[in-house]
Formats: C-alpha cells, structure tokens, sequence
C-alpha cells in the first residue's frame, strides 16, 4: 500500500498543513480570549475623574470613585505635615523606594502639593479599604498614632502619608494614583499626561 | 523524548485505554470507501455544535436574562465587549447553519436508505436530537427580548394551550406566568444554557455509539461487513483515521468559508437569520404586522396553519404539525422497498421523494409568508404531499422497480 | 452533483420571491459607509436634531472615533454639554415621559432604528412628511400615516402639502413643497441621506471592521483549503 508514496512531499504537506491550521486556531481563539477583557463600559467606567477639592476641610478626606474604586483626597493640616517624619523609624519603607506612586509623587509627603494626598484607598494586603484615622494617639490604636489608616481585615497601619507601618500584614505603601492638578482647586484622577482633560 | 512521551502514553493506558479506543474507533474503524458529498453533514453537524457551545459560554459572561436587561445586554455585547459582535453573529448563524447542515444529513438519510435495519435505532436517535435541537433554537430565540422573539414565543406557547383540557394550564406550566414575561426568559435562558444542551451532548454522544455500533451506511446502501478479507478487515472500507478524517477537514475548511462568509458579510441574512423586528425590544402591548417563526420551523408552522380549525379549536392543525415532526421516527418501518440506496430504487420513489422535496422546501417558505387565500391553497396541497410521502411508503416502496444491488461498493 | 444545483437553486428563489412582494415604495438610500464625511455630517445633524427627544442609549460617543472623529471634533462639532463625557451614550435631551406627554408616544431610542427598520424606509421617510391640519403635531407623513412626530427638519426642507389628484376614478396622491426651506431640494435629500448614512453606521458600528476582517479570514481559509486538499490528496494515494 505504502510503495509508491513520497515521503517527503508527506511530511511537508503535514507540516504546512499542521501550521496553517494553528495559525487558524490561533486566531479563532483570539476573539474570544479578547473578550474577556474589560469592555468600552468599563472603559467609560475608569475614565479619569475630575474632582473641586475646593471644598476640603483642613484635616479631612473626601472618598471619591475612579475605575470603581475608592480614591481618597486628604487636605492636611500644617500639624499633621509636621508629625510625618516621626514616623519614619516605624515604616516599612520610610522613603518609598517602592514603586507604589508616580515619580512626581516620590517626595516624604508623597504628593504633588504637600497638603493634598491623593491615594488609592485599597489596601496592599488583601484588598480591603482601611479606615481613615486622623486623630493623634486614640486608645485603641496606641500612644504613637499619630494619624492615618487602620485596615479593619487585618490589622493593617498606614500613616497620613499613606505609607505601611513595620510588623503589619499588608507589605507595601498605598498606591497614589496618576494626577494632576486642572486649575488650584481641581483635579484629575486618572490621567497625568499633558493633554488630559475630563 | 519519544521514549519519554511513550513511556507516558504507556502509564496512562495501563490505567485508561487509550490506544485501544484510538484502535477500534479510528485506525481499525472502517469507513465505505465511496462516500460522497452528502456525508460530509454528520461531521459538521458535530463541529457546528461544539462552535455553538463555545461562542454560546462566551456570550453567556455578558447576556442578562432579565426581561429589563436582556435586549440591552446583547446591543452591549454587539457594542461594548471587546468583538462580541463575532462571538454574537457566530452563535446567531450557527443556529441557522446547524439546521441547514442537519436538513442536509436527515435528505441523506432519505437518499441513501441509512434509516432501514440494522440502523432504525440510529436514526432513531438522530430524531431524538433533531427535536432537541428545534427545543434549544427555540428557546435560544427568545433571550434576545427583541419583538420577534417575545411573538413568536407567545404564538408557540399558546400551540400548547389548544390542547384540549389541560391546554390552558399547560400554557401557563410552561410560561410560568399567565403571559410570556421575565419568568418565561429565565426559565427559557436555563434550558437553553444548560438542560438542553446537556441533553444534546449526551444523546449526540448515543448517536456516535449506536452508528460505530452498526457502521455507516453508504451511497450504494449496501453493508460493507458482507466481504472481508482473510484479516476481517472490510474490501470496501478504509480506515477512519487518517483517511475519513483529512477528508472531513477538506469538507470542515469549505464549510467554515461559508460560514465565515455569512458572518462577515451577511450575517442577518436579509432578516432570515437575524429578523428586521427582533431590533425592536419586546413590547407586550403591540404584536409587529406580520410574525413568521425562524425559517427552518416555518415547513411545519405552514402545514399547522394550512390545517382548518375543527369545533372551534386549533388542535388539529397542533396534531398535524406534531405528526409532521414526529412521522420521521417510523420511517424505519414504513420503508418496505427491497433496496436502500436511491440509486437501485424505482422511478415511483424518486418521484415521491422529489414531491416531498418540494413541499418541504414549498411549506417553508409559504410559513414566512402572510396567510392569504392562494397562500393557505397550496400550503394544503403540499401538506397533503407530505404526508403522503410516509403514509404512502409502505404500498410505493413495495410496487417500485428495483434495480439489483451491486455486491461491492461503486463511485459515480 | 446534479441533485445539489438543484436545491441550490431552489433555495436562492425563496429570498428572491420574499423580497418581490414588499408592498410600499422606498427610495434607495444613499448609503456608504466608507463616506466619512458623509457620515460626520450625518453624526451632526442626529446629535443636534433628533437628540432632543430621541436617545441612542446604546452609542457611545467615543465610537465617533471609527468615523474619523477627533475628541476635540466630537465635543465641538456635536456642541456637547461640558459635563458629558465622551465614554457616555447618546441621552436625549428631554425626558421619555414629558416627550410621551407632549406626542402621545415616547419616542423609540434610534441606536438600532437602521436595523429593524432598514435605510430605505428611513430617508423615505424623512422625506415625506407635509403639513396636515388635522394632526396634533400639524404634520403627517405618507410613508408612516399618523405619525406622532413633529417635522423637525422643516426649516431645511420647507413644507411640503399632499395634492391628490383624481383621473376617472383613480386617485394618485403627491407630495408638493409649498414653501421652500434653507436647502434646495437636492440638498435636502443630500442631507438626509447623509443622517441615514450616519443611522446605519450607528446601527451596527462593528460593520465597518466586519467586511475587511471577512476578506482577510476568507482568504485565509482558501489557503487551508488548498493546502488540506493538496494533503487528502496525497494521503488517499494508499487507496485505489
């Protein structure tokens, strides 16, 4: 049955056959694999957010959604400015020397004005969103507090800069998300390029 | 690393039988060797299916079965999600190819005889997904809530209600709801997601056991296990694997240019497959002009209208159409013709399978037609040649002239 | 094989039966969706107009962009309200229920209007409206009788009176422009086809990709084609 046959000319055949017909899975697999990805909803969904932070109070946070996430704005006070260095010998990484914000944020106050924080209120740990604790050496949580967050799940501490204490589950500082500055008092979330717009 | 990979193929068949089923089921499985154009739809009928389950769990991540959401969420997903227009039209024109490749595979059954002894219960069984497959279209085609899919599901449902005495309580078992509503949609979208199509695997899977079981018929409609060499392999056979198989990827790369073509040039097929009104949202208040079911339920919504209602009720032309579809199964039976292959057959059977034909092909297109005088004429001239095609088998089949049977298999 | 051209045969007369026996007169749309400015001035003329009460709720506005729209050109040109954002759907202007109260009907959402009820019978029936006393509006329209739409390209086009004329018995009605609007008659229906345009293209945005991805995978696929035939070719040598 096999006698005249030109192995060769087989093999190849199978060969440019085999590889086409992958190429072609491959490329009906494709479409579908693409389509778990986030949709043009979602896209709308995590446009940048523009926020008046005119309205601030010195000393408290506004939590506002981007990409459905929380983002907290925090006006400090000149006080709570103050007291940050003191924490340094307690962090995990005093000087951020984690990429966790943008490069313009890379500063002690990890900010691009040194009053308003602008941070992703997700904890580096498991995801939960931690408590905003502004208050200075409260019962509960000891006489050194001197401000910041406190992660309900696990026991997480973050000061007001939103950078993670030593000995606490969560391994990194709070992300600050990409921003800048539209007028004095608005912001935009989400996008720092040049051009950006709401 | 062959001898590695053989090693593992060793451990595993020493605990599962691999090499064995590849054995009997595709090297040492014997195929006739002249089969021909016309059975190529068994085996595109399987891809068609395993395209429909897949496209049909990718568009299940973003439809909402919920009578606010549901039309919503396909424009969503013809929109928004990432080529969900492809994985949409893939799965709208699947089921309109799936019919047509299963119309195909059920006329060459007729042809060549495939349903007579030893294959009744294969064929038998085929039936089986022939009416599961009408069951899931149909319920597919109302998770669109587009106009055409909320009347058409509200005239099906009340085919049901005609049933006499428990009709109206029946109609209302299967809507769960005294109209076709939000219940209706969930229940539909969970039989169509996942009752139905469990069922179709598992009766598909049959089908393959019982045809493996007796072997495939062939165009001359003669058995190929009558003459066997001195190994038992059959003369007229070849194995399955790799010749049927390269075959069928011949067939599998011509069909999927149609289907591709469809989908990207066509893909409402001139409101066949996609119809015109199911691009409104479903409104209980307003029934559009004029509703025809999808194109291939419309042979047997043509005889149920071309049947006049008798005391008041539409429960015959209900029956009718119930026996339109169910008449197949008997085929095995009513058949009583000395050869299988339409080859060998008389003029009297061809004539009478042409009549069928055309009252098929006939009935399907006056059913997207508005019922009109001339229109309900002719339906009820070919619904009566319809019938006549099965109950008139047993005494055709039996006066036609045969042609004697070949003792081995030909090619034309 | 004879058998098959047969019932191919058969099969193609069904649509092409089906399609003979539409009853009302449409006029071929001038539809072209490779026209992007036809269909930029279509997106101009819908955002202005028709948005008012219509909402094309399943659009986005930055889908502008496969038309060739810039940002800057889709908030300028479509005057968009500075508190829309661009990943936004097309909302209409005036709520569903005052718009019921005022017209009797909530007007539909237009995203998928080209596709239920196709090209033609939209720039017919933009055409076609005239000025009927007897309607709340004011206006009707031959190709949608009653229609509880006002005419709201009436400055463009003028009004337009229904004159029926009668010759032994057998009437024939036609539409007559009374008084001009700013476009000429031709223009008018330029700018109506280019809104149908924009409608088709708003319909299904995908159609746009779908025809060149089609040649692509059709070409493809005959590739494969060639190739598995060349291989079934050679591997059934064993046989005969």
């Amino acid at each position: 049955m096999t006698d005249n046959v030109d192995h060769s000319k087989r093999r190849l055949l199978i060969a440019a056959t085999t590889a086409a017909g992958g190429v072609a899975a491959a490329g009906a697999g494709a479409p579908f694999v693409l389509s778990l990805m986030p949709s043009e909803r979602a896209k709308a969904a995590g446009a940048p957010v523009e926020v008046d932070i005119g309205a601030i109070e010195p000393g408290t946070m506004i939590s506002i959604e981007w990409q459905g996430k929380p983002v907290w704005i925090v006006r400090r006070t000149k006080e709570m400015l103050d007291l940050l260095a003191k924490n340094d010998g307690d962090l995990a990484d005093p000087s951020s020397s984690v990429p966790q914000q943008p490069d313009y944020c890379n500063n002690p106050t990890r900010s691009i004005k040194p009053e308003v924080l602008v941070v992703l209120g997700i904890c580096t740990h498991l995801g939960c969103s931690p408590t905003f604790r502004p208050e200075v050496a409260p019962a509960d949580l000891g006489a050194n507090w001197a401000g910041g967050w406190f992660c309900p799940c696990h026991g997480s501490r973050f000061d007001l800069a939103a950078r993670v204490f030593k000995g606490v589950p969560a391994p990194t500082n709070l992300i600050i998300p990409p921003h800048k500055y539209l007028s004095e008092t608005r912001l935009l979330i989400g996008d720092d390029s040049k051009g950006a717009k709401a | 690393m062959m001898n590695l990979i053989q090693k593992l193929i060793g451990w595993v068949d020493e605990r599962f039988p691999v090499i064995e089923t590849w054995k009997s089921q595709m090297t040492e499985y014997y195929a006739p060797k002249n089969f021909n154009f016309w059975y190529f739809f068994g085996g595109l009928a399987l891809l068609v299916l395993v395209i429909q389950i897949l496209s049909g769990i990718f568009l299940t991540m973003n439809y909402k079965p919920d009578a606010l959401f549901a039309f919503a969420s396909v424009e969503y997903i013809m929109r928004d999600v990432q080529w969900g227009w492809l994985l949409r039209y893939i799965h709208s024109t699947g089921a309109s190819m799936f019919f047509i490749v299963i119309y195909l595979h059920m006329f060459r059954g007729l042809m060549y005889g495939s349903y007579r002894k030893p294959r009744e219960l294969l064929w038998i069984i085929g039936m089986i997904i022939y009416l599961a497959l009408m069951g899931e279209a149909f319920m597919g085609y109302l998770l669109p809530w587009g106009q055409m899919s909320f009347w058409g599901a509200q005239v099906i449902v009340n085919l049901f209600a005609s049933v006499p005495f428990v009709g109206h309580d029946l109609a209302i078992l299967i809507r769960g709801d005294f109209v076709v509503s939000d219940t209706t949609l969930n229940r539909f979208f969970a039989l169509h997601v996942i009752a139905i199509p469990l069922l179709l695997v598992a009766i598909i899977g049959a089908h393959l056991v019982a045809l493996r079981q007796v072997g495939s018929n062939n165009p001359d409609g003669i058995e190929i296990k009558k003459n066997k060499d001195a190994n038992g392999v059959p003369l007229d056979g070849v194995p399955f694997f790799p010749y049927m198989v390269i075959k069928d990827i011949v067939a599998v790369i011509a069909f999927l240019m149609v289907f591709v073509a469809i989908i990207f040039f066509a893909p409402d097929m001139g409101g066949y497959f996609l119809e015109y009104n199911n691009f409104v949202p479903a409104n209980p208040m307003k029934t559009p002009e004029h509703i025809a079911p999808v194109w291939y339920f419309t042979p047997y919504y043509a005889i149920l209208r071309a049947v006049p209602p008798l005391f008041g009720s539409q429960f015959p032309g209900v029956v009718a159409m119930g026996v339109a579809t169910m008449i197949f199964f008997a085929l095995p039976w009513l058949d009583r013709g000395k050869v299988k292959s339409i080859r060998y057959r008389g003029p009297i059977y061809k004539a009478f399978l042409a009549a069928f034909v055309v009252s098929f092909v006939g009935l399907g297109w006056l059913g997207l037609m508005p019922a009109t005088e001339t229109y309900t004429l002719i339906s009820r001239i070919l619904a009566v040649v319809y019938f006549a095609f099965f109950l008139l088998m047993p005494w055709y089949t039996k006066i036609d002239k045969c042609k004697p049977e070949p003792d081995r298999v030909t090619f034309k | 094989m004879n058998a098959i051209k047969k019932l191919w045969v058969l099969l193609m007369a069904v649509p092409a039966i089906a399609v003979a026996s539409t009853e009302i007169h449409l006029d071929k749309a001038p539809v072209n969706l490779n026209d992007q400015a036809s269909l930029q001035r279509g997106a101009k003329l819908f955002t202005s107009r028709c948005l008012a009460c219509h909402s094309a709720s399943y659009m986005r506005y930055n889908r502008l962009h496969d038309i060739g729209m810039s940002e800057e050109q889709i908030k300028k040109d479509l005057e968009l309200p500075e508190d829309v954002k661009l990943g936004s759907t097309m909302q209409a202007a005036m709520d569903a229920n005052s718009a019921k109260l005022a017209y009797g009907v909530a007007p539909p959402d237009l995203s998928v209007i080209a596709r239920s009820r196709s090209a033609d019978w939209l720039y017919t029936y933009m055409r076609n409206f005239h000025v009927d006393a007897s309607r709340p509006s004011g206006w009707n329209n031959t190709t949608f009788p009653n229609v509880g739409m006002p005419f709201v390209l009436a400055d463009l086009q003028g009004e337009q009176v229904l004159e029926v004329e009668k010759h032994e018995g057998h009437e024939t009605k036609k539409l007559v422009l009374k008084t001009p609007g700013s476009l000429t008659p031709a223009e008018y229906d330029s700018a109506v086809g280019d809104l149908t345009n924009y409608l088709v293209f708003m319909g299904e945005p995908a159609k746009l990709v779908r025809h060149q991805l089609g040649w692509i995978v059709l070409a493809f696929l005959a590739i494969l084609l060639v190739l598995t035939y060349a291989l079934k070719k050679e591997i059934w040598k064993d046989i005969r």
